[in-house]
C-alpha cells in the first residue's frame, strides 16, 4: 500500500511516499484508512496522533484522500491499487 | 549560530543556559559564567509553535519542549544529551477515548520531584494534567484530576477560557514532599493535592475574581502565573488577573500585595518570577489592564517591577529597557530568574527580543533581537 505523506510529516518518513504492508484478512475484506494508518503508525511511530486525535477523529485541516475521494472515514475500504493521500494544511501564520 | 554583541569570554567551565521557546521553534543562549557574553543557536523545530521548553534540574542534560505544529496534533520532544539530538514522545499527552476531549496542545512542563528521576508533570490546554515516569516518553493522565467529577465545575468548558485554549500551568511540586503539588488554571484558580493527584482542593480564599457574577468564588479564578518563594515552598506567589497575592502556608487565605503598585502602572501582568535564595525577592512584569487589555506595556514604557520585602513595597526597574514607544509584553512564561548569586533576570517578549540582567534587575540588556514572538524563557546552569 501507497501512502502520500505532507510535507509537515515527512520528518518521520523522509519522504514524500512510504509503502507499508497492510494484513489482508480475506478478499472481501480490503484495508481500511484506520488499518493503513495502524502500520504507518508501527513504521513511524507517533505518526498517526499527529492526523487522528485521542477520539479517533482526523484532526481539522487534515484530509485524507483514497484515490481521488475524500473522507474522513477511518473505516472507509482502500481498494487494491489505490493510494492513501494526506494532506495537511499549510494555512495559518 | 551566531556570536551575539558582548565580550568574548575564555571557555567555560559552567555555563547558563536560556531556553527560549518561541511562536516559530526553540533558541538557546548560552554564556559562561559571568554571563556577560551570550552566544545564541538554533532554530531547533523551524516552524513548530514550541510552548514551552524546560531542562530538567535534577540533572540539565535532560530537556524535554512541547510543540504542536500547525494542524498537527500536538507532541513533545525530548533531549537525553541538552539539546544535541531529540526524540518524540512515544505517547504524548492524550485524553482518555472515554472522556471525549481532545489536547490541544500541551503548554506546561514541570520536572518531578529530585526523589523521582524521570518523572515529569505536563499541563494542557484544554485544563489536563499528565504524569511521565520515563523521562516523558510516554504520559498518562492524573486521573485524580482529569476524571474529577468537579472538573468541569473547577475549569468551565473546554471551549471557554483565554482566546487560545483555557490552560493548566504553573504545576508545582513541593521540595519537601512529592505528593504534594499545586496547579494554576485559567480559568479554573490554583489547586493543591497531597495524594500524589488522587484528590484535589481550591485554594482561592482571598483572590478577587471580578469577572463573575459572585467576586469571590470558591474556584474560577485567573491566576497568570504562580510560584514557590525561594528557599520557602510554604510561601506562594501569584500574578493573577485580578492582581498580586502571596499565601503564607499553612494557611489558605491569599493575601493583596499589588496595592502597592503605582497606580498608574496596576497590578495585572502575566509573569512572575522568585528569587532563588531569599523567599521575600520577586519580580512581576505589569501590562495594561484596562479598558480592553492592550496587553501592553503600560504607556509604552516597559519596566519590571520587584519587591524585596514579600509585596509590601515594589521597586521601578527598567535601566536599560526602552524609555518609550515599546508596545510589547511578556507571556506567563517568558520571565525567569536563574540560581545565581547576584540572581539573573530574563524574560523575552511579544516582539521577539530577549532581555537579561546579571544584577537582579538593576541593569539590563538586550541579549537577542528579531526572533519569533516569545513565549517561554526558561534558565539552566551546567
Amino acid at each position: 500500500m501507497r501512502v502520500r505523506i505532507p510535507s509537515p510529516l515527512r520528518s518521520y518518513t523522509g519522504s514524500a511516499e512510504v509503502g507499508v504492508a497492510v494484513p489482508v484478512l480475506a478478499p472481501e475484506l480490503p484495508p481500511t484508512v484506520s488499518g493503513v494508518l495502524a502500520s504507518l503508525n508501527l513504521n513511524y511511530p507517533g505518526i498517526r496522533f499527529r492526523i487522528v486525535d485521542e477520539q479517533g477523529k482526523v484532526r481539522p485541516h487534515i484530509k485524507l484522500f483514497v484515490g481521488s475521494d475524500a473522507t474522513r472515514d477511518l473505516g472507509a475500504p482502500i481498494p487494491s491499487g489505490a493510494t492513501l493521500m494526506i494532506v495537511a494544511a499549510l494555512s495559518g501564520g | 549560530m551566531a556570536r551575539l554583541p558582548g565580550a568574548a569570554r575564555p571557555a567555560p567551565t559552567r555555563r547558563t543556559r536560556l531556553l527560549v521557546a518561541t511562536r516559530k521553534g526553540l533558541w538557546t543562549l548560552t554564556s559562561d559564567l559571568s554571563r556577560t557574553g551570550w552566544r545564541a543557536s538554533g532554530p531547533q523545530f523551524l516552524g513548530h509553535i514550541i510552548h514551552h521548553a524546560v531542562a530538567d534540574p535534577r540533572d540539565n542534560r535532560a530537556w524535554l519542549a512541547a510543540a504542536r505544529t500547525g494542524h498537527l496534533g500536538p507532541t513533545i520532544f525530548r533531549s537525553a544529551d541538552a539539546g544535541r539530538t531529540w526524540k518524540e514522545a512515544a505517547r504524548p499527552p492524550a485524553f482518555s477515548e472515554d472522556s471525549g476531549r481532545v489536547v490541544d496542545h500541551t503548554f506546561w512542563l514541570t520536572a518531578g520531584h529530585p526523589s523521582q528521576p524521570g518523572v515529569w508533570y505536563a499541563g494542557t490546554s484544554p485544563q489536563g494534567l499528565f504524569r511521565s515516569n520515563d523521562g516523558g516518553a510516554t504520559w498518562e493522565g492524573v486521573s485524580g484530576f482529569n476524571g474529577n467529577p468537579q472538573r468541569k465545575a473547577w475549569c468551565g468548558g473546554d471551549q471557554d477560557g483565554t482566546p487560545d485554549g483555557p490552560k493548566m500551568h504553573s504545576i508545582l511540586v513541593d521540595p519537601r514532599d512529592p505528593a504534594h503539588m499545586y496547579i494554576g488554571m485559567s480559568g479554573g484558580g490554583v489547586f493543591e493535592t497531597t495524594d500524589n493527584g488522587a484528590q484535589w482542593k481550591p485554594l482561592n480564599k482571598g483572590v478577587r475574581a471580578d469577572f463573575l457574577p459572585d467576586p469571590a468564588p470558591e474556584y474560577g479564578h485567573d491566576p497568570h502565573c504562580v510560584r514557590l518563594a525561594g528557599g520557602q515552598p510554604d510561601r506562594l506567589y501569584q500574578q493573577n488577573h485580578c492582581g498580586i497575592y502571596r499565601l503564607d502556608r499553612p494557611g489558605d487565605q491569599w493575601q493583596d500585595i499589588g496595592a502597592g503598585m503605582p497606580k498608574s502602572v496596576g497590578p495585572v501582568g502575566f509573569p512572575l518570577a522568585v528569587d532563588s535564595r531569599d523567599p521575600d525577592t520577586l519580580w512581576v512584569f505589569p501590562m495594561d489592564g484596562t479598558s480592553v487589555w492592550p496587553r501592553t506595556a503600560p504607556g509604552g514604557r516597559p519596566a519590571v517591577y520587584r519587591s524585596r520585602d514579600g509585596g509590601r513595597t515594589w521597586k521601578r526597574q527598567n535601566q536599560g529597557l526602552p524609555k518609550s514607544q515599546a508596545w510589547w509584553t511578556v507571556k506567563r512564561q517568558a520571565m525567569t530568574a536563574d540560581n545565581r548569586d547576584p540572581t539573573g533576570i530574563y524574560f523575552g517578549t511579544t516582539s521577539g527580543e530577549l532581555w537579561g540582567s546579571r544584577d537582579e534587575g538593576r541593569t539590563f540588556r538586550c541579549l537577542a533581537r528579531h526572533l519569533p514572538q516569545i513565549y517561554a524563557v526558561e534558565a539552566s546552569i551546567g
